[in-house]
């Protein structure tokens, strides 16, 4: 609401300006430092990182990571600077990787075509920037939610269609197995550590070559367009062009991972290129800032390296409390409060297990899935009937609720609340969460979504963004 | 001929199901301007509702209530939870962006379908589970027209899909709270100011709406004879999809838009392929956003840019 006697336009910025926290310090000398040298230092440091000595599977994850990363800065181009909802982001991914996988494989003709790396990979980029072109071009009337569904939709018959149509050729729902590896100047990559080093490489071109166009009038029109189409179009941009570009853009970039991501694991399956990866890499631009690049990157390194951990049985656990603990102290203010709250829930713990064991034994002799020093803490702290699964389930269901209960209550009921979902949790993941990894990711994922929207809207690395007056 | 008019029964049981949910869509498009991709969910997890109150009633096969009130209970208790959860994403998900820039709103609800279905399959389980209708409702009672055969489940889908219709549209005209919903959809801050609870409108909205999905849900279970986790993005789009063709916001265009759909549908199945119903849908989809941006019913309304 704005104040009377002031200008609506005025008054909202006021309101904004006042409460956009100050940078801080750091930050402040950070963005003294002009973008190619913070660039470069990423990029020496990610070019140094496996010297650090990674297992191959290491060396995997940070091929995935560095493949987000991509995707993520790729839609950014179309979501955080040209305002284009675009839900059918994952389809140029997958469009650009099967047309590398046509094009370096046995799909096509008697004995395939079996194109350079030099030749494919371009071809790939333009065909898919084309794709969006005309998703684009047919998408031009609608905006907003409309064009969310479409695009939505457009992932999914992309979906379709690899599943079911031209089998011989597209593989069906088995996808296309045997795509050669990058092959250019008479050798090829043939390990992950390869293939680290060329997304590494390329991710830091990409981000480059976006910083220069962004900074650029194009970039400026893209900004227009976003904060608002009518006065950009009184301003002579050509608001169709411009974000036709964008989708090209976008969809170029998406193709160059997907061929990279192809090429890579030497094949391309359907499953790859459907909603969940769409919500990864929305999750990963989401987290680490919309319309930053270096935010998106940033969340897409961070989100895959906690949700692989989070995959691994022998850290789980640690990443997992050690998560509830930090988001505890980091919230809970004053500390008094917070050692009061973690005695009670230590106390309680134990009571109702003992209380538990005695009425009847069976309830509590299952067991922890974490191991090493978390199940030694746990171990006669927690709870764990020996049929887990059901009491399992509910105990989501009771996070959920107490952890949505202590959003809107305040003061003692607050803290009650927050012990309560934090056993919950404890429980949930013991008996259920934990022997389901990829499950437990996704809801993790879906949740993050939801909380960083209501929480810190420009994200975690990104910031705020200021309304030009 | 005879393939002709039994595509036409299932294209229009089918387009019935998507009313519904295109129903739903509509109402909370039209008070919220916000897609609540979310929706689709609510209709799957109306679907395992209505499987398991079947199961608790002793199981497809050896039903210990009669069969119209265990129907009653399926609809009832999946409608009431479906409405439950609505109103809980609501609260928690997308009252708190209100006033946030519509992407925030599009973003969280995304996170809120990936939740919901993943949290589906961790309760569920990724396999679906038979509804067996055949065994307690058999598709041989019903509508005998020489070759053709209307079985009782179509009817009676149908049937709630018109009914529900004509209920929306009369509350809507007719009742106070659609008076609310009408002058929330119109502007949300001169409402506010004229005494209108906005938060209590969106939230009568949601529940609306989201039973609408619950029932939807247990038709489809009894129509098709399973419930499946992955059962809401597809559903969901093509709900939307009936609400953009029927002209969003408006009610019996979202019962004309998923006739059109179901029975476009039904047609690519029985003619071509089943494989290319889905792409069917988008393509028509596609084709009215271009000739006709607002929806066959739909008001022309005057686009800025």
């Amino acid at each position: 609401m704005s104040s009377i006697g002031v200008d609506e336009w005025s008054s909202r910025v006021r309101e904004e300006q006042s409460s956009a926290s100050r940078p801080h310090a750091l930050r402040r000398h950070a963005s003294r430092i002009g973008w190619w040298p913070r660039l470069g230092v990423f990029g020496v440091v990610m070019l140094l990182l496996p010297h650090i000595g990674l297992s191959v599977y290491q060396e995997q994850v940070g091929i995935n990571a560095l493949l987000l990363a991509l995707t993520a800065v790729g839609l950014n181009i179309a979501v955080g600077w040209a305002g284009l909802f675009d839900l059918g982001y994952v389809a140029f991914y997958g469009f650009g990787a099967y047309v590398f996988a046509l094009l370096a494989s046995n799909q096509l003709g008697q004995h395939g075509i079996h194109l350079d790396a030099f030749l494919a990979i371009p071809i790939a980029v333009v065909v898919t920037a084309l794709i969006g072109v005309v998703l684009g071009q047919t998408t031009r009337r609608v905006s907003g939610d409309y064009l969310a569904i479409l695009t939505l939709f457009f992932a999914e018959a992309f979906n379709e269609v690899t599943n079911n149509v031209d089998s011989n050729r597209l593989g069906g729902p088995n996808g296309i197995s045997g795509v050669d590896p990058i092959h250019a100047f008479g050798s090829s990559i043939t390990t992950p550590l390869g293939y680290y080093y060329l997304l590494a490489v390329v991710l830091v071109l990409v981000m480059a070559g976006l910083h220069l166009l962004d900074k650029g009038r194009i970039g400026h029109a893209w900004q227009s367009v976003r904060e608002d189409a009518l006065v950009a179009r009184l301003m002579t941009i050509p608001i169709n062009r411009v974000k036709l570009i964008a989708y090209a853009l976008g969809a170029g970039v998406a193709a160059l991972a997907g061929s990279i991501f192809a090429a890579s694991q030497g094949g391309v399956y359907p499953i790859s290129f459907t909603q969940p990866t769409l919500v990864l890499i929305y999750a990963a631009l989401v987290v680490g800032g919309t319309g930053t690049l270096s935010g998106a990157a940033a969340g897409a390194l961070a989100l895959t390296v906690v949700t692989e951990l989070l995959r691994q049985p022998n850290y789980a656990g640690d990443v997992f409390y050690g998560a509830i603990l930090l988001g505890l102290v980091l919230t809970i203010r004053p500390r008094i409060r917070l050692a009061a709250m973690l005695g009670t829930l230590m106390v309680a713990g134990f009571a109702a297990r003992a209380i538990v064991e005695a009425a009847d034994p069976e309830w509590a002799a299952g067991p922890l899935q974490s191991g090493g020093v978390v199940r030694t803490l746990l171990g006669h702290w927690l709870i764990v009937p020996s049929s887990p699964t059901i009491p399992g389930n509910w105990a989501v269901v009771v996070l959920v609720a107490l952890g949505m209960a202590a959003t809107t209550t305040r003061g003692v009921v607050r803290d009650i609340c927050i012990v309560g979902a934090v056993y919950a949790a404890a429980f949930a993941w013991e008996a259920r969460l934990a022997a389901e990894p990829s499950i437990t990711r996704q809801m993790l994922i879906g949740a993050l979504l939801v909380s960083v929207m209501i929480v810190r809207p420009q994200g975690f690395f990104g910031f705020r963004r200021t309304a030009v007056v | 001929m005879q393939l002709f008019v039994q595509l036409c029964v299932d294209g229009l049981t089918l387009g019935c199901m998507y009313a519904l949910i295109a129903l739903g869509y509509s109402m909370v498009y039209g008070v919220l301007r916000m897609l609540n991709l979310a929706h689709g969910d609510l209709y799957m997890i109306g679907a395992f509702i209505g499987y398991f109150i079947l199961q608790w009633s002793g199981g497809p096969t050896a039903l210990a209530l009669p069969v119209p009130l265990v129907l009653v209970c399926m609809f009832a208790v999946a409608a009431i939870g479906s409405a439950g959860i609505g109103v809980v994403i609501e609260r928690f998900a997308y009252r708190p962006l209100r006033k946030a820039p519509s992407v925030a709103a599009l973003v969280s609800s995304l996170g809120v379908f990936f939740l919901l279905e993943s949290a589906a399959i961790l309760f569920f389980g990724a396999q679906s589970r038979s509804y067996n209708t055949e065994s307690f409702l058999s598709f041989h009672t019903g509508i005998h027209l020489g070759p053709l055969n209307i079985s009782l489940v179509r009817i009676l889908t149908v049937v709630i899909a018109t009914a529900t219709m004509i209920g929306l549209t009369v509350l809507v005209r007719r009742t106070s709270l659609g008076r609310n919903m009408r002058a929330v959809s119109a502007d949300r801050e001169a409402a506010e100011m004229l005494g209108i609870s906005v938060n209590q409108t969106v939230r009568n909205t949601f529940i609306i709406g989201s039973a609408l999905a619950g029932v939807a849900g247990v038709m489809s279970g009894l129509v098709f004879g399973q419930a499946v986790s992955s059962l809401g993005l597809v559903a969901g789009l093509k709900g939307f999809t009936a609400a953009v063709i029927g002209g969003i916001g408006n009610l019996p265009g979202a019962m004309l838009g998923g006739l059109v759909i179901g029975l476009a549908e039904s047609f690519t199945t029985g003619y071509i392929s089943s494989t290319y119903s889905n792409l069917m849908v988008f393509g028509l989809l596609i084709v009215v956003m271009l000739l006709r941006p607002s929806g066959l019913l739909g008001k022309a309304i005057a686009e800025k840019v």
